[in-house]
């Protein structure tokens, strides 16, 4: 896409956004939802991002992996601009989410966000009910003009994360009460709930138990369908096992990306190999 | 004297003992540290402590309390011509014994006849009771230091565990320092409890719970006027409500919105200019803000209300016209406004801590969902640290109920059962103030009636702190 109607792009972002019709997903290569450009982010003096460039395919699983503080989740947080919270953090590149670049002087970070859904490393859901959590995103956004519109999305939400049946019951109850996996799933359901396009997953299952983790992974695969998942990983075999696509950083650097498959058995880098492999990371 | 120079010499002795204790540890392992169980200087001082320390608290016990013995015994009898006095008398007779028997001055009181026999027998007997107390304590002390010494030193050898008997020493006096400090808090509630009882004796707990009337003033002299007070505290407990209700409405909204601006707004460099000046007006003694408030916002707030009332004056509304006209300077509302003042700090540094004690993932999940700064702050941050801020705010009444001098200087002496917050009114701490200064009897319903005030005092801040306590307490299991 050509810089010159970038401001174009994004005052037409949402209604571009609403152009693409969930579940149209047939993938195919040419597909980005993603295109990064010569990332490099700073905290304060410290690089720690040099020269990302990369493509995030649409409707697929995209798996970051690497060694701890390797840039995989600094990167994950330029997509939506997270690292904005931060105050001395600095990005420097350009990243378009469907040819509009996130970092634009015009992009609201909120508006941004509401379409790129990021769901964190240790389940967060907030001191509130259940149905409160999921209905939290759609009641700031105003996507709900009637109690019930409200209760179908949180419905739809809490079926769409698998986590309708475990809590159809108890909808009124804290959400802090629920156990670690199911708090993930609901987490994932807010974050449904106010129809992103993109969900970035910060190693989601890095709290979980075994079989907690079969079931976000499970969920993510059905996932693929609708959104753009990317999600940053520790374990090689959930990249392997999830995603359609890998991404391999290490020290700041993006080594190699390419289809998973591809990663996995055949890497062109030796650095990808020796972690792959286990020999360092 | 005699005290301090035998305590001198026990130090000695002490000194002494830990030369001897180490000297034998030494001794027994044939010059070798290594071949010892503890280092040797631990030997010396097991010795030393043995040797010193009972001693040493049976001479402190004896400086302490050996006055009273002497009292006690010289009191055990008294003779006829004394017993024929009133008990006052008795008093001041046995005091001018101990007096003289110690070489002071005695009272201006003169004995005379049987009287000043009975007076010099009995000052010969304070002097032998003084000589046979103070020497058998030394004597004991001495006994004491050298049996000690005898028993501990003949344990050590190479296998003697000396530090942990040292360390066991050590956490004794570390538990008597706690204890200490427990057993005053008790010894405190106690005496309020005890003189609290005395005056329910002669006042009824309902009457002063729930009677309207305060007027303490009992006179000194049985044929004076208004020789009987009335003790009903509703007119406190209502001036002290209203004063406490007047703080927070000053003290919660600014001091909770100075919290949520610091903890989520403020720029590094601006909190670390803004938390240590709020911290400063923390350290203000209670006493400046007084007179703050009577000098200054009293006067103030005086001329702004009869101005107020002179533009007024002869409109619809002369009666309160005026009304104001006639403010004082000490009222309700000026202590109030100044306690509110007091406590901003309090609140704010409070709330500001428990704001911060918000993870940080629930903040980055409100973000991540597309919400702004202030839905995360209230839709988020604030609910999840509400339990918090209402133990703050519920501290912040604990001290404002118990809060002394603004409201002695501002806020007036005189009970009245008002709900107008420019009325003067009076709180219970201000009443307690003006009930124990000066010189008072101690027998009297009217200064007794100011510990039935200070227990009361006592049990709704310990109530408040207590509910508080418990609430930040849960509300930090909630997150750790």
């Amino acid at each position: 896409m050509p810089t010159e109607n970038r401001d174009d792009t994004i005052a037409h972002a949402p209604a571009l956004a609403a152009a693409i019709p969930a579940g149209h997903g047939h993938v195919t290569t040419g597909e980005f939802k993603i295109r990064a450009r010569d990332v490099n982010v700073f905290y304060g003096e410290k690089q720690a991002l040099f020269d990302v460039s990369l493509d995030v395919p649409a409707k697929s699983v995209t798996a970051f992996i690497g060694p701890s503080g390797c840039g995989k989740s600094t990167f994950l947080r330029c997509i939506n601009r997270m690292n904005d919270t931060i105050p001395s953090a600095r990005v420097v590149g350009s990243i378009e989410i469907d040819g509009a670049d996130v970092n634009a002087k015009t992009v609201d970070p909120v508006v941004l966000r509401s379409r790129v859904g990021m769901v964190f490393q240790k389940p967060n859901p907030f001191p509130k009910t259940i149905f409160e959590n999921v209905a939290y995103g759609p009641k700031i956004h105003g996507l709900a003009s009637r109690k019930d519109e409200l209760e179908a999305i949180v419905e739809s939400s809490l079926k769409k994360a698998g986590l309708w049946n475990e809590v159809s019951d108890r909808l009124h109850q804290p959400g802090t009460g629920l156990s670690g996996g199911q708090q993930q799933r609901l987490v994932i359901a807010r974050a449904i709930a106010v129809s992103p396009e993109v969900i970035l997953m910060d190693e989601p299952c890095s709290a979980l138990d075994p079989i907690a983790t079969a079931k976000i992974e499970e969920l993510i695969d059905e996932l693929r369908s609708q959104y753009c998942i990317v999600i940053v990983t520790h374990s090689m075999a959930q990249a392997a096992r999830v995603s359609q696509k890998t991404a391999f950083f290490h020290l700041g650097k993006l080594v190699e990306s390419g289809p998973t498959e591809e990663m996995f058995t055949n890497p062109r880098d030796t650095r990808t190999q020796d972690y792959i492999t286990g020999r360092f990371g | 004297m005699l005290t301090w120079l035998s305590l001198l010499f026990l130090a000695l002795f002490s000194g002494a003992a830990f030369m001897a204790g180490r000297g034998r540890a030494l001794k027994s392992s044939g010059g070798s540290k290594a071949k010892l169980h503890s280092l040797p200087n631990y030997y010396g001082l097991y010795a030393a402590l043995w040797a010193g320390a009972p001693a040493a608290l049976l001479l402190l016990l004896g400086a302490a309390f050996g006055g009273r013995v002497e009292d006690a015994m010289l009191q055990a009898q008294r003779p006829a011509v004394v017993q024929a006095l009133t008990p006052d008398r008795q008093d001041v007779f046995f005091s001018d014994v101990s007096a003289v028997a110690v070489g002071q001055a005695p009272s201006e009181v003169t004995y005379d006849g049987p009287l000043k026999a009975a007076f010099d027998a009995k000052v010969a007997e304070a002097k032998r009771i003084d000589g046979i107390v103070s020497y058998s304590v030394l004597g004991l002390a001495g006994l004491l230091a050298l049996a000690g010494f005898l028993l501990a030193t003949p344990r050590i050898n190479t296998e003697f565990r000396a530090r942990n008997r040292v360390e066991g020493w050590i956490s004794g006096v570390l538990i008597a320092c706690s204890v200490a400090a427990v057993l005053t808090t008790l010894g405190i509630v106690m005496s309020l409890i005890y003189e609290s009882w005395r005056f329910f004796e002669s006042v009824s707990p309902l009457s002063f719970l729930f009677g309207t009337e305060w007027a303490p003033q009992i006179a000194m002299r049985a044929d004076q006027v208004a020789s009987s007070g009335a003790f009903g505290a509703v007119p406190l407990f209502a001036g002290t409500f209203l004063v406490m209700l007047i703080a927070m409405l000053v003290a919660a909204p600014i001091g909770l919105y100075s919290a949520i601006y610091l903890s989520e707004y403020a720029g590094r460099g601006l909190r670390a200019v803004i938390k240590p000046l709020l911290e400063v007006l923390a350290g203000v003694p209670t006493v400046v803000y007084g007179f703050f408030a009577a000098l200054t916002v009293g006067p103030l707030f005086r001329a702004f209300f009869n101005g107020v009332g002179e533009q007024m004056a002869g409109g619809p509304l002369d009666g309160i016209a005026q009304y104001l006209m006639q403010v004082q300077n000490q009222m309700a509302l000026v202590a109030g406004v100044v306690m509110g003042i007091m406590l901003i700090p309090f609140v704010s540094s409070l709330s500001d801590d428990i704001i911060n004690s918000v993870p940080q993932s629930l903040r980055d999940g409100s973000y991540a969902m597309g919400a702004t700064k202030s839905e995360t702050v209230k839709k988020v941050v604030l609910p999840a640290a509400l339990p918090g801020i209402m133990a703050a705010m519920l501290l912040a009444v604990s001290r404002a109920v118990g809060e002394t001098m603004i409201v002695t200087m501002a806020a007036g002496l005189q009970a009245k059962l008002t709900a107008n917050p420019l009325d003067t009114v009076t709180t219970v701490t201000v009443q307690i103030v003006t009930l124990l200064t000066g010189d008072q009897e101690f027998d009297s319903p009217k200064t007794l009636s100011a510990f039935g005030l200070g227990l009361t005092l006592f049990v709704v801040t310990l109530g408040l702190n207590i509910i508080a306590l418990r609430i930040v307490q849960k509300y930090r299991e909630q997150y750790d």
